[in-house]
């Protein structure tokens, strides 16, 4: 039997042992299209298999969480009846192969997993990685990728508000495209997927055609050379079909039509259907025939894979269904009534009066899972452990600040986010640019949310556990700094092959270490998405844990922005003066090294300090305030003239080396600016929290000067702006 | 009286202009774009957007659409009509208003505060205004650089029809500040009777010192005043 067998498993890539193990759970032997219905079932993307087990151990409960993980996206409420929907997705190896759809494709699927919810998105985000900056293919895949981005989102109109970019040789062959959607709601329109028996099961939206068969499944292979020819598996999006399938969506639990939503997007007609059927209980049977198709011929096969974009499955309520019609044609889509509830718990699929396929929805909706053996790599071992003593200085101090500014990890990103629509729904209180996190307002109320996505693929690279430890520390510290308290997040986690001891080492490592920052910061998760395979023959990318997180600003007249705003104005660093040259930009862009052990973190000092600088915010003390991340205090000080054109003059008083002391890095920093009348109220508040602070120095001028023991540096403001302002600028005119 | 929001399937700034014209305090409704006529409306704005896709060429097909018919009817008969962006180039389209709105000079779509100064402070809708106020407003678009032929630019001069113009800031460089290579710096122009503008900044997004300006709100609350006062 198992030679017959190979060709089938070679087709669809299915190890024997899951091959066996459909047999067990069918009792029988799957035909071709079911063995494919389990083959994209449980791939990575859509069943878990390796990260499940891990997965359990985030924390998920928390006081406003109304929705936790295992819908399309993770809710939580917010006051005055309002809750926020939320939730980021990966979209990397489509983006790899066609940068352009890739990406805009990636926006559109988030923005269906948000609507699905009942939530009307209002912001985007998006999370990118890409090769060194130098080369061709990086300029090709940053413009596609930017481009794909800005067509889909500008034109579906959700601002995008924020993100974060990275350059690292490890994403070279394997960008990622990691883009989170935020959707608002009323508490009381919370929609599931969730269908009742017996009931007619809509497909709404757009037609079904040829594109992007199988991408869930290609998502979780090795992208190599000859995926170069898989562009098929890449889907083609439409803003303007996706803006009338959210309109029509929300109008349609507006009026109250429909009892459950699901979103059709990865693994198309398939996932959404099995994952409908198994949340509610139930079996539901598919009639083929009844999905209307852009293309004639397609057989079950490509129906059932197909992932065209912009459609989504509606339940209306009993008696609604005219209803819903009505709604469809007046907004010029497809609503049919394609499948029906069963109280057999199977997927049934009819094709020309056939039963073409009939499988329990338990044993397709719920992958095997699998526990694998971790070895760390040796080489991130060599190179946390690598000595960084007696490390030459080739630049002085004021130039390694301008080529620091310039490092296309920190340079500006107004190239970018200025070819987004980031206003569109006029809520966008602070825009790109101006604050550590993006805050939008809730209209009618004095509420705001703020929101960040952040990950340091550096630490990771050098220590999974820790950097995943600092990617959440760092996203609440961005929402804690503009005056927002941090509800929840969500976790795109992009990792290698988990099948290899290493890709699984670090895919282990980086769940564990956001489930004690989790656990330590009073964080549930509520979201995610795993991307893993990101690997090939010649590099695996660095544990990558994408970490968008959603807070709430009580009262939107208190917020604080990252630029120096007031002449005058004190400037207080919470935390030391020292910072750590492991893993930092630094030794990246002035010696060419990654190494050493990222900064250590303590999660309880994170804790109290951005409680410290909510409070300062929250009493109207703070009008400014800045996350000290990568490059240190001296970048953070020049970050924070940029907004305004206002400089500083700020003493470190400390022996320790110039770079430890300008460009090291430290968790748990914020640099802030208060009125002199307030020194006194701040410092007491700091000392009852047992945080450490200093003084630094004062707003003003046209330059950036600092004093250190033994030198003065000095910067004129236009300067430090040229050097930020040009890399990305080159490559996005 | 109320003032009709035109809906195309594709609009994207449709409840943000509906948000504005409220905050003001004038009634205001979505008009569906399929709807051919505006009967009780005292005036109407074509919001920002992408009206059906625009994969063609922004508002090329907007122009057809029954409700345009309406529109056209109500701008001959004088009253009020707005074009935003995206409706900017539906009027256009719809020969409502001269010239064209190419792509903007840089190829891509381009959003960020530009500065305009105001060059007629007695229309509708910018009675409100300081002759020569510069203001600080959003742009947000892919094509916004309006283009005429010479005869038309010196037409629209001489009837003094430019009513918005890109300004360098009060501080910082006098050049670099038109930000799609728009002709003599047009960023909104009004027809020859007064009564039909097109403006590519988006003034509904500057409403409130909270988003950043509030440099938009004196012109819906011209257009507020200029209904009460003809009784509308």
């Amino acid at each position: 039997m198992e030679e017959t067998l190979n060709p089938l498993l070679k087709e669809t890539g299915i190890p024997l042992e899951e091959y066996r193990e459909i047999v067990r759970r069918l009792g029988r032997e799957p035909n071709r299209l079911e063995l494919y219905l389990f083959k994209v079932m449980w791939s990575e993307h859509c069943g878990y298999k390796n990260s499940r087990p891990l997965l359990k151990l985030l924390p998920k409960e928390g006081p406003a969480v109304l929705q936790g993980p295992g819908e399309n996206a993770g809710v939580v409420e917010v006051g005055e009846g309002w809750a926020v929907a939320f939730k980021i997705e990966s979209h990397n190896h489509p983006s790899a192969v066609e940068p352009f759809q890739g990406a805009a494709t990636g926006v559109g699927g988030i923005i269906r997993d948000i609507v699905a919810m009942g939530a009307r998105p209002i912001a985007l985000l998006n999370s990118l990685r890409f090769g060194r900056l130098e080369e061709a293919r990086t300029r090709y895949l940053v413009q596609g990728v930017v481009s794909g981005i800005a067509h889909y989102g500008n034109a579906i109109g959700v601002p995008t508000v924020g993100g974060e970019v990275y350059f690292h040789p490890d994403y070279q062959d394997n960008p990622l495209v990691n883009a989170m959607c935020v959707g608002l709601l009323r508490v009381e329109e919370l929609k599931r997927s969730r269908a009742s028996l017996s009931r007619p099961v809509y497909y709404v939206g757009s037609k079904t055609g040829r594109d992007g068969i199988g991408g869930a499944a290609f998502a979780s292979e090795e992208l190599e050379e000859e995926n170069q020819s898989k562009r098929p598996s890449v889907q083609v999006g439409d803003p303007f079909l996706g803006k009338l399938t959210l309109e029509l969506t929300l109008e349609a639990i507006r009026q109250d039509l429909v009892e459950g939503v699901q979103d059709m997007g990865a693994a198309g007609l398939t996932s959404s259907l099995a994952e409908l059927a198994h949340k509610s209980g139930l079996g539901l049977e598919l009639d083929l025939d009844r999905v209307p198709r852009r293309e004639s011929g397609m057989n079950p096969l490509e129906l059932m894979l197909s992932e065209s974009q912009e459609r989504m499955v509606l339940v209306p309520r009993p008696g609604k269904e005219k209803d819903l019609e009505a709604l469809a044609a007046r907004w010029g889509l497809d609503a049919v009534a394609v499948a029906h509830t069963l109280s057999e718990p199977v997927l049934r699929v009819r094709f020309q009066g056939q039963v073409v396929a009939e499988v329990p929805t338990q044993a397709l909706a719920e992958a095997p899972t699998y526990l694998r053996q971790a070895a760390e790599s040796p080489e991130a071992q060599a190179r946390r452990n690598q000595s960084l003593e007696g490390l030459p200085r080739p630049l002085s101090p004021q130039e390694a600040l301008l080529s620091l500014l310039a490092s296309p990890n920190l340079c500006s990103r107004a190239p970018i986010y200025e070819r987004y629509d980031h206003q569109v729904g006029t809520n966008t209180v602070l825009v790109p640019g101006r604050g550590d996190a993006a805050i939008l307002r809730i209209k009618g109320t004095q509420r705001g949310i703020a929101v960040k996505v952040d990950a340091n693929p550096r630490y990771s690279k050098l220590a999974p556990r820790l950097g995943a430890m600092h990617a959440l520390a760092e996203a609440t510290r961005n929402v804690s700094v503009v005056g927002a308290r941090p509800l929840a997040y969500t976790d795109g986690l992009n990792c290698g092959n988990p099948e290899t001891p290493q890709g699984y080492f670090e895919l282990s490592e980086t769940i564990q270490g956001l489930a004690q920052a989790s656990h330590a910061l009073g964080l549930p998760v509520v979201s995610g998405n795993v991307s893993l395979y990101n690997e090939g023959p010649h590099y695996r990318i660095p544990p990558t844990p994408m970490v968008g997180v959603v807070g709430l600003l009580p009262d939107l007249a208190r917020r604080a922005e990252m630029g120096f705003r007031q002449p005058g104005e004190l400037i207080v660093l919470i935390g030391g003066l020292e910072g750590h040259l492991g893993g930092s930009e630094y030794l990246w862009v002035v010696h060419g090294l990654e190494a050493g052990a990222p900064p250590p973190l303590d999660l309880a000092k994170e804790a109290r300090a951005q409680t410290a600088i909510r409070a300062f915010i929250e009493r109207g003390w703070v009008r400014t305030a800045h996350d000290v991340a990568e490059g240190g205090l001296a970048v953070a000080l020049a970050e924070m003239t940029f907004p305004y054109g206002l400089g500083a003059t700020v003493e470190l008083r400390s022996q320790a080396p110039w770079e430890v002391l300008l460009f090291g890095e430290a968790p748990s920093r914020i640099l802030f600016t208060i009125a002199p009348e307030h020194l006194q109220a701040v410092a007491e508040a700091l000392e009852e929290r047992g945080l450490s602070y200093w003084v630094l120095g004062q707003v003003g001028g046209d330059r950036l000067t600092l004093l250190l023991p033994r030198e003065r540096l000095e910067w004129p403001l236009e300067a430090l702006r040229a050097a930020w302002e040009k890399p990305l600028r080159e490559v996005l005119p | 009286m109320k003032v009709a929001v035109v809906q195309f399937p594709g609009s994207n700034c449709d409840l943000d202009t509906l948000w504005a014209l409220e905050q003001v305090g004038l009634k205001a409704e979505l008009v569906w774009h399929s709807q051919d006529s505006l009967e009780g409306f005292a005036a109407v704005v074509l919001p920002g957007g992408f009206s059906y896709g625009d994969y063609l060429r922004a508002g090329a097909l907007a122009k057809f659409s029954p409700v345009m018919r309406a529109v056209r009817q109500l701008a001959r008969q004088g009253y009020p009509v707005l074009g935003i962006c995206n409706g900017f180039q539906v009027l256009t389209e719809a020969g409502l208003l001269p010239g064209a709105l190419l792509a903007n000079t840089n190829l891509h779509f381009t959003c960020k505060e530009v500065y305009v100064r105001l060059e007629r402070t007695d229309l509708p809708f910018t009675q409100g205004y300081a002759p020569g106020q510069l203001l600080r407003l959003p742009i947000a678009h892919a094509e916004g650089r309006y283009y005429a032929d010479n005869q038309t630019l010196q037409q629209l001069e001489e009837n003094r029809q430019v009513v918005f113009r890109y300004a360098p800031p009060p501080e910082g460089p006098k050049e670099g500040y038109n930000p799609n290579g728009a002709l003599n710096d047009i960023a909104g122009i009004v027809n020859q009777q007064g009564n039909v503008l097109g403006m590519m900044p988006h003034p509904e997004r500057a409403l409130e010192e909270t988003l950043g300006s509030s440099d938009g709100r004196s012109l819906f609350e011209s257009l507020k005043q200029a209904l009460a006062v003809v009784g509308l």
